[in-house]
């Protein structure tokens, strides 16, 4: 792969202040450095020259598996900007996330990880190869394994985090010398009545989150990632999940999980800047941990819902369960989808929302007015050997302190939600998500890393 | 269930001659009418009949508690555990008459149980064919009415018996006679598990006698059954308790049992028992064994899961067979097959699992055994859920 540093549009990523071999933990291909031509600038250069640079490959064009048709935006969200892509992004399709363990005990690998990765996702965020000649060197093997070839983006966003594993180990000892960087949020999360987490799905140094319209999109990303980060962090484990729980914008239709209900209905909007300032960007932190305002914390819990026990439920049991109808999504006090639910009255055929539904423990009003963005899918991995669908939630959900935001409102729905008889938290992560790259020259995380 | 006026002490012994034969709650034996079945009952377990065996149809008995305690009679089914008929609170010297209507022939059981604690004494009693056809038209609010008391006596049945039980491996697990306690850990909890679901609506009793420590929240005590497992089956460093330590565990189960107990023979309980609360009850007993049982979860120390399997097939196929006239009655009969079919499949499995008096542990199963179990509990469960619209229907 050539480094060449030519402005031109032809012309892959270049740095001259990180030559391809640094960073002594890198394997495989060159890799691009620091965003250096891929700056704010550049993104029209980039699109403008599809026909020549991409090998006749238009990103805007639809996408060869006939997923969603030719988007107005070219199926391109914006990688850089103050927040992270992909929180108050309109909630794509599918997702698949992963969790890495760092494996190297060298602050320079994390930086040129941090690096590298940042680097990938702005290709791969525009629909762009990682390599610049598409792979056809027959003695190299190719640095872009090519499954995403000819796809459109499919609004792909790829958000990264950090985990507290990242800053100090089980016995609190400073791993790279970032401990004092921590910020106070990032902490472990208590054991919530009934959890049944398996270590081997829980925890991690850092999270990706891939998520787009396409899954080979969102797969190619992770897998992209993965090999990038040989020697320097392997998989821990990862989540692939097939259909949204929620919505991000109103323009978005509310979707279902796999209890068959509505599931984001009152979620936070991208159209509410003034809540998400409120619930979901950090924005107060001080000294050390000031690197972290304009990021967020990711919490993700992988539920596990027993469908089968669901299904077996009369239909008023589990409408009583959830608080709402299940065909509209009306709350059982009345109305539509988006009426406010009432708890003090009953509805027009006599149901009053039960006080340990999960409306009613989730909502704001229980929770000192705590509101979260909430992101999941739904999964399904197979069975669990006994006939059953090994199926349910990935929960994720941003917020701005997950001590005031989240645990709280999990401490009361794993106490007391009806639903609790019908869901296993099996796997559970807590993340610091840093603040998005304003300008060409950065790398996600360089505030924590640099600063 | 009326309670006694209870006299003040000094007043008791001229007050029992007064009150003979002019109290609501207090009978004179009646002459004895053709067919009537007498029984004796004492203290000491005595539970003498005039006859063991009587034409199908309406049965009526008359009880004489010759003893001071006051006593029971009950009418079950070949299981022991479901209860057609019954008589509480029969008081000492009195005699009193219970009418009972069992429409088919077979083997059946008897209980007088002294003190109201306990499984009492059984006898065996055999059902004929009926002297007199006899058509009685199914009234289905009176069928409902009778499905409530029957379950309500059958509920009654098993915490009656929980008591002694739960108070027998208290004091083992107190001494700290390890061996006897865990051989009365599995058997005391199966008459907790047939009643489950009922236990759990109320209030707290459920989660302080049963949770295991995984459902706990941060800062809930640890207490009940699996409180005393954890420290009959140690796992590796595990700090055992101390004599008070079991002292205060083996109090705490004992005295939230006795709750269960009063609660479950109050009024508040036996007004709350529906047909649907039966259905509902029958299929929260199914969803413990799927979500739980089936997976070794519920007995993480002892691994004594085929028990509380056992028992909560038990006290799903009652809480069916409790609700069986009903589904006959509205057309439902096929319904009554399958289910029928299918709890007689899951009960196979268990007990081919059998092991002396009880069953073999969880963790002896193979994998392809608890699949096979797994599949036959969702095709049990499947059609069951639709038992409480079959029941509750109004015909």
């Amino acid at each position: 792969m050539s480094g060449n540093q030519d402005g031109d549009a032809v012309t892959p990523l270049g740095d001259s202040s990180v030559p391809d071999d640094a960073g002594s933990g890198s394997t495989g291909p060159g890799r691009r450095g620091v965003l250096g031509a891929l700056g704010a600038g550049a993104v029209g250069l980039v699109a403008g020259a599809a026909g020549g640079f991409l090998g006749g490959r238009s990103s805007a064009a639809p996408s060869d598996s006939g997923s969603a048709p030719a988007a107005a935006d070219g199926g391109i969200v914006e990688f850089l900007g103050e927040h992270q892509a992909g929180i108050a992004t309109p909630v794509q399709d599918r997702m698949h996330l992963a969790a890495f363990d760092v494996t190297s005990t060298r602050r320079d690998d994390l930086v040129s990880l941090m690096k590298d990765f940042s680097s990938a996702i702005g290709y791969m965020t525009r629909g762009i190869p990682i390599d610049s000649d598409a792979g056809s060197d027959p003695l190299s093997p190719p640095a872009d394994t090519g499954e995403a070839y000819g796809l459109s983006p499919g609004h792909l966003t790829v958000t990264v985090g950090f985990g507290r594993s990242l800053f100090v180990d089980a016995h609190g000892k400073d791993r790279f010398g970032l401990a004092s960087k921590m910020p106070e949020g990032l902490i472990e999360l208590p054991h919530f009545a009934g959890d049944m987490l398996e270590e081997a799905r829980s925890g991690g140094d850092l999270v990706v989150q891939a998520c787009a319209d396409d899954p080979q999109v969102a797969v190619h990303a992770i897998r992209n990632l993965s090999r990038i980060a040989f020697g320097r962090a392997s998989v821990r484990w990862s989540q692939i999940g097939f259909g949204r729980t929620a919505s991000t914008s109103t323009a978005q239709a509310t979707p279902r999980n796999l209890f068959g209900f509505k599931d984001g209905t009152a979620n936070l909007k991208a159209e509410d800047p003034q809540l998400l300032e409120e619930h979901v960007w950090i924005a107060d932190q001080k000294g050390d941990t000031a690197w972290a305002n304009g990021g967020s914390y990711l919490v993700a819990r992988r539920i596990r819902m027993l469908i089968e026990t669901w299904d077996r439920q009369n239909l008023g049991e589990q409408e009583k369960v959830v608080g709402r109808d299940k065909k509209q999504g009306a709350p059982l006090s009345g109305g539509t989808e988006f009426t406010a639910p009432d708890f003090s009255r009953a509805g027009p055929d006599g149901r009053k929302i039960d006080a340990d539904s999960h409306v009613a423990l989730a909502h704001p009003s229980r929770n000192k007015g705590a509101q979260m963005l909430r992101r999941g899918y739904n999964y399904a991995d197979g069975t669990d050997g006994l006939g059953r669908l090994d199926a349910g939630l990935f929960f994720i959900a941003y917020v701005t302190d997950p001590r005031t935001h989240y645990v709280p409102m999990q401490t009361a729905i794993s106490g007391h939600d009806l639903m609790q008889e019908y869901v296993r938290h099996t796997g559970s992560g807590l993340f610091v998500v840093p603040p998005g790259i304003n300008a060409a020259g950065g790398y996600l995380g360089q505030g924590l890393l640099e600063g | 269930m009326k309670k006694t006026l209870l006299a003040p002490l000094g007043v008791l012994a001229v007050a029992a001659v007064a009150l003979t034969g002019c109290t609501d709650n207090t009978k004179v034996a009646s002459v004895s009418g053709p067919g009537t079945i007498t029984v004796k009952e004492a203290d000491n377990g005595d539970c003498t009949l005039s006859t063991a065996t009587a034409p199908a149809g309406q049965l009526t008995f008359s009880i004489t508690n010759s003893g001071s305690k006051t006593n029971e009679f009950e009418v079950l089914a070949a299981d022991g555990l479901r209860i057609l008929g019954e008589l509480e609170n029969i008081g000492a010297g009195t005699t009193r008459e219970l009418t009972v209507r069992v429409d088919t022939p077979g083997d059946y059981l008897v209980a007088c149980v002294p003190g109201q604690v306990g499984v009492g004494t059984r006898q065996n009693f055999t059902l004929t064919e009926p002297t007199t056809k006899e058509t009685v038209s199914a009234d289905r609010a009176q069928l409902q009415k009778d499905a409530v008391t029957q379950y309500v006596a059958y509920v009654k049945g098993q915490v009656q018996q929980l008591l002694p039980a739960t108070q027998e491996f208290a004091k083992a697990f107190e001494a700290g006679d390890v061996a006897k306690a865990k051989a009365l850990y599995p058997s005391a909890r199966a008459f907790y598990e047939r009643v489950e679901p009922m236990a759990e609506s109320f209030g707290n009793l459920d989660p302080q006698l049963d949770f295991r420590k995984a459902d706990l929240a941060a800062g809930q005590d640890f207490t009940g059954w699996h409180r005393a497992e954890e420290d009959l089956w140690p796992a590796k460093g595990y700090k055992a308790l101390d004599a008070a330590g079991r002292t205060k565990v083996a109090d705490f189960l004992t005295g939230k049992t006795q709750e269960l107990y009063d609660t479950v023979r109050g009024e508040k309980f036996s007004g709350q028992v529906t047909v649907e609360s039966i259905g509902q009850g029958a299929i929260g007993l199914m969803d413990e064994v799927a979500s739980g049982k089936i997976t070794g979860e519920e007995e993480i120390y002892s691994h004594t899961d085929l028990w509380d399997f056992a028992a909560n097939v038990d006290g799903a196929r009652v809480a069916f067979q409790t609700l069986e006239p009903l589904l006959k009655d509205s057309g439902d009969a096929e319904l009554a097959t399958t289910l029928t079919d299918r709890f007689a499949a899951v009960q196979t499995l268990l007990d081919e699992q059998k092991s002396g008096d009880g069953y073999r542990l969880y963790t002896e199963l193979s994998k392809e055994q608890v699949k096979a179990f797994s599949d036959a509990v969702n095709a049990l469960a499947e059609p069951l859920s639709t038992l409480t619209k079959a029941a509750a229907k109004t015909k």
